[in-house]
Parts: C-alpha cells; sequence; structure tokens
C-alpha cells in the first residue's frame, strides 16, 4: 500500500506542476463574473443562477480534469518510455495503476474542496450584500449546507469517469480512450433513455440489447442531484449511499480490469 | 536583449497588442462600411424542451437559467422598445414587438428546470396581460400554470394564479372561484382565499377581492418586477376609488348647478386640482372624471364586475 500511496502523490504532485489547478483561478473568476453580470441580467433568482452554475462548473471542470488527465495517466508512461524505469523498481504493474488512479482522484478531491469554498464565499457575500430582506423571498438559504450533497455526488461520479479513463488509458491511444471516456459519460448520462428504449421501438432485439446496455454501461445520471438540492428537494441518505455503493463497484470493477489488462501488456 | 536593448518579452507584448489593435481597427472600419444585420428574431432557435434537455447533457437547470435570463431580458427589452415607440410615433413605423416568444422562453425554462417557481409566476402575470403590457395570452399563462401543477401538485399558488388569471383577465368569475376553492383546500394555503372563493363565487368580481389578490402577489413577489407591476395594479385600484369619489362629488354639483362642470374649480371652489396615486392631475370634462393618458397607471383595467350587473 504504501507504493500505491507514494505513486499518488507523485501523480497529485505532477498535477500541480502541470499547472491543472490553474483552473481553480478560472473557476473563482468565473464565479465572481458572474455573480456581478447576473445581477445586472436577470430580474432576481441571482442566488438560484449562482448555485447552479457553480455546482454546474464543478461537475463540468471535474468531467475534464478527470478525462484529460485520467487519459494520459498510464499511456503517457509508456510514450515517453518512462514505464521501462518505474517497472525496475520493485513495485508491481496493479499497483502503479492503482496508485495513479488514486492520485488523480486527490487531485480531484482538493480541486473539489476548493472550488466548492469558493462557491460558499461567493454565495456568503451575495447574501451579504442582498440583505436579509431579500433572502426571504429565496427557496433556500444563500449558505445552504444541501449544496455538499450535490458535491459528494458529483465527487464519486467523477471518481467513476476517472476509472473509465484509466481504463482505456492502459490499452488504448489518449486521443482513442478520451472519445471512449467522453462517450461513455455521455451514455451514461442518457441512462433513461435506454431503459426506456423499448417505448419508441417496436424491435424486441434492439429493446433488450438497450435493456442489456442500460444495465452493463455506467449509470452516470443518478449523481445528478443539482436540480434537486437547490430548490431544496429533500435527497435521503439511503440514497446518496446506494448512488455511492454503486459508483464504488463499478470503480472497483473498472480497476480489476484496468489491472487485469495492464498486468498482461507486453512492453517489448 | 534585442540590439536596441528592449527586453523580448516586452517586444513581443508590444506586436501582438498592435496586431490585435489593428485587427479591432479594421472590424470597426468593416463594421462602418458594411453594417451587420441587425438580430430582430427573437424566436428561440429549439422550442423542443425535451431535445435542449438532451443537449444540456445533465446541465439541465444551467440551460434553465440560460433560458430564464434571455426570457426576462426579451421581455424587458420588448417592453423597452414598445414604450419608446408608442411615445414616439405611436407605433406607426414597423412591426411592434408582440411579446410571442415569451411562451416558448419560459415553457423551455420550465421544462428544463420544472421547480422554476418563478417563471410560472412572472408568466400567469406577462402572459396573461394585454397587449402591449403583456402578450395578452391568458390561455398561455393558465397552461403555464396549470404544467407547474403537474410537477408540485401541492402548490396553492399556481391554484390561486389560475383562479387569479380567470377573474382579473377572462372575468370567468365560476371557474375563478373553482380555483381559489381548490387553492384553499391546499395545507398552509392562507385564510383569505376561502372567503375568496365565496365572495367570487357568489358576486362575482370587486374591487377589495381583486385587492387582496394584488396585494398576496405583491407579498410572495419573488422579483422586483412582479412587485411593481402589483404595486401599478393596487394603485390603479386606488385611483378608481378616488375617480368614484370625485365623480360622486362632480354628480352633486351638475345637479346643483343644472349643467355638468368643466373644471375643477366649479367642483371644489379652489385653485387645487386633484391629484392621482402617481401624481398626475384627474382630468375633468362634460362631467365625468378620467384618468389622464399621461398618468402612469393610464389604462385602468377593465373594472371587476359583479355577477347580476355582467355585460353579455
Amino acid at each position: 500500500m504504501r507504493a500505491v500511496g507514494w505513486i499518488a502523490i507523485n501523480v497529485f504532485r505532477e498535477s500541480v506542476r502541470d499547472k491543472v489547478l490553474y483552473n481553480l483561478v478560472l473557476f473563482a473568476v468565473l464565479l465572481i463574473g458572474a455573480s456581478y453580470l447576473i445581477g445586472q441580467l436577470t430580474a432576481g433568482q441571482d442566488v438560484k443562477i449562482i448555485k447552479d452554475l457553480g455546482l454546474a462548473a464543478t461537475s463540468l471542470f471535474g468531467l475534464f480534469i478527470a478525462v484529460f488527465i485520467g487519459i494520459g495517466l498510464v499511456s503517457k508512461e509508456i510514450e515517453k518510455r518512462s514505464i521501462y524505469s518505474l517497472l525496475a523498481k520493485p513495485i508491481e504493474r496493479y499497483q502503479l495503476v492503482l496508485g495513479k488512479y488514486a492520485g488523480l482522484v486527490l487531485t480531484l478531491a482538493v480541486n473539489l474542496s476548493v472550488m466548492v469554498g469558493a462557491l460558499y464565499v461567493v454565495l456568503g457575500c451575495m447574501a451579504w450584500v442582498e440583505g436579509p430582506l431579500a433572502a426571504r423571498a429565496w427557496e433556500r438559504p444563500a449558505l445552504d449546507p444541501m449544496l455538499l450533497e450535490a458535491v459528494a455526488l458529483t465527487f464519486v461520479e467523477l471518481a467513476v469517469v476517472t476509472a473509465i479513463a484509466v481504463f482505456f488509458s492502459t490499452f488504448s491511444t489518449p486521443i482513442l480512450s478520451a472519445a471512449f471516456t467522453f462517450g461513455l459519460v455521455v451514455a451514461g448520462r442518457f441512462s433513461a433513455d435506454l431503459r426506456d428504449f423499448n417505448q419508441v421501438v417496436d424491435s424486441r432485439a434492439a429493446a433488450a440489447v438497450a435493456r442489456a446496455l442500460y444495465w452493463l454501461l455506467p449509470n452516470l445520471a443518478p449523481y445528478d442531484i443539482r436540480g434537486q438540492v437547490v430548490h431544496g428537494q429533500a435527497v435521503t441518505a439511503g440514497y446518496l449511499a446506494l448512488v455511492s455503493a454503486y459508483g464504488l463497484l463499478y470503480t472497483a470493477a473498472l480497476l480489476i480490469a484496468a489491472m487485469f489488462i495492464f498486468s498482461r501488456r507486453d512492453f517489448k | 536583449m534585442l540590439r536596441h536593448g528592449l527586453p523580448p518579452t516586452v517586444v513581443l507584448i508590444t506586436i501582438v497588442a498592435v496586431l490585435l489593435g489593428a485587427a479591432a481597427g479594421l472590424q470597426r472600419v468593416r463594421e462602418q462600411r458594411y453594417p451587420p444585420p441587425l438580430i430582430t428574431d427573437e424566436a428561440p432557435y429549439i422550442i423542443s424542451g425535451q431535445a435542449v434537455r438532451r443537449m444540456a447533457i445533465g446541465y439541465s437547470a444551467l440551460a434553465a437559467d440560460i433560458y430564464w435570463i434571455r426570457a426576462i431580458q426579451y421581455y424587458g427589452g420588448a417592453k423597452l422598445q414598445l414604450a419608446n415607440r408608442l411615445s414616439a410615433d405611436g407605433g406607426a413605423q414597423g412591426a411592434l414587438p408582440d411579446y410571442q416568444p415569451l411562451y416558448p422562453l419560459l415553457d423551455l425554462t420550465t421544462t428544463l428546470d420544472p421547480r422554476f417557481n418563478i417563471a410560472y409566476r412572472f408568466g400567469a402575470i406577462f402572459l396573461a396581460e394585454p397587449f402591449p403590457g403583456g402578450a395578452g395570452r391568458p390561455d398561455h399563462a393558465i397552461a403555464l400554470l396549470e404544467k407547474g401543477l403537474g410537477e408540485r401538485p401541492d402548490k396553492w399558488e399556481y391554484m390561486q394564479d389560475i383562479g387569479f388569471v380567470h377573474y382579473w383577465w377572462r372575468h370567468d368569475y365560476r371557474a375563478a372561484a373553482e380555483w381559489f376553492d381548490r387553492a384553499s383546500q391546499v395545507p398552509g394555503a392562507p385564510w383569505f382565499l376561502r372567503s375568496l372563493a365565496a365572495t367570487t363565487l357568489a358576486e362575482g368580481g370587486d374591487r377589495q377581492s381583486s385587492r387582496i389578490m394584488w396585494a398576496s402577489i405583491r407579498e410572495s413577489a419573488e422579483i422586483d418586477w412582479l412587485r411593481n407591476e402589483a404595486d401599478r395594479r393596487l394603485l390603479q385600484l386606488g385611483a378608481m376609488d378616488e375617480i368614484d369619489e370625485l365623480q360622486k362629488a362632480v354628480d352633486r354639483v351638475a345637479g346643483e348647478s343644472g349643467s355638468p362642470p368643466n373644471d375643477w374649480q366649479s367642483v371644489f371652489r379652489a385653485s387645487s386640482v386633484p391629484v392621482d396615486p402617481s401624481r398626475t392631475p384627474y382630468e375633468l370634462e362634460d362631467g365625468r372624471v378620467r384618468l389622464s393618458q399621461k398618468s402612469g397607471l393610464f389604462p385602468l383595467p377593465e373594472e371587476p364586475r359583479r355577477m347580476g350587473s355582467r355585460v353579455p
């Protein structure tokens, strides 16, 4: 486990060196700029829109980091031929895959935490500027802890997406890995359409294939509770636990497959 | 360092700045010689909410916000354009904005975010209001509110708003009373809905009921526009009360003198002229008291009528 930990820390350091965390500056500028602009553009609803924008941006920025860093985690080592010196060290191949994955998840966790902190700061400023009278008309308070539920599920979703990217990165080129990962993310977010495919086609075979894909592909739609929490709709602990457990199992399956493929790869 | 002594970074930044400045200058010249066409078609490109929801790939709440901003911007822009045009040439030149895109924009907003409360309530007021204040489509207002009720069947505010559209714009007091009654049965609904339902069913419209409804809208308004509209309507109701009082005084003078007065001096025997709540003097002509067309409260709404005196 120590080897995995060291690899993970190195991946995190590398992402800092690669200026991945610069996206946080962009996020802060986006939120601060939007909070000013939205005040000019809309007749009220600024806090709701900032919450929507903040949560969507955390998810979108995280998605780009998970995909574009994830697809290069293993393939970059192979491309640069640094894989030989790595494998010469006393580490197993599976530890390399696990460490790389854990490092990127750590990067995402830090990234997400800072973004959520910035979102709360902007919301706090808005609440302070608008005053308690305006706050009475809001569906939920500006500094609503319920937002954290949406962020938590976004994190689990990003962990699944990272696992998908790492999985493809063990046997494919970066460009193809990016295409496959984005394809699966989009398909995963339309999972309800796959489930109900039998309502739009007459063919039983097509409906069966769609149904099989529904169970096989990652189901990412349930991770989107952003709209619910912004409107203050309760999300039960049971739901959060089930969706998180699904993500954990799916991630484990992908990582095991990735480790298996990587351990059998011939680098000669 | 280059031969002339300037650091390469400064030279590079200068070159980039000069090139960008030159490009902006060229764009300016091009726009002066070949002015870009004005975008006059405000209709949304896609009117299927489901299609937009799919294209949003999980970010439909954000897409709803964008359509909400567009709806607000469209309504504000159209209203301003109309006010300018109507005051400048009476709307004689060219086509006037007709608020037709407002319903599809609000429909898209509420499909993308079915709990976007303010979009339903905004639609209830400004879709139903007649042109030039709104789209003049109470049917669209009701359709939007019923869509909201489909998502939140316990939302008594939407039921009250549907009843309000029937009451204020359609003068269908029976339908209004039904909706007020339905709203009053929802747990947490305010007490006045029950008496409003009874009054509307028994007597039809009256000013007091109208006042209660606008005050309720004002109380629960989440945005300034709705609050301002409710304030304006409440002032109009106040002006209607004042006109009634003034008319009584004018009728009394007309009865005593035998001819209808044409100026306020002959009514009040003083130099003061009565003004409406927007501080514009009331007009008096042939014994009839009227709100001035210059008043910010003009035109007054059609008076809610009692059921027995309904004009066929």
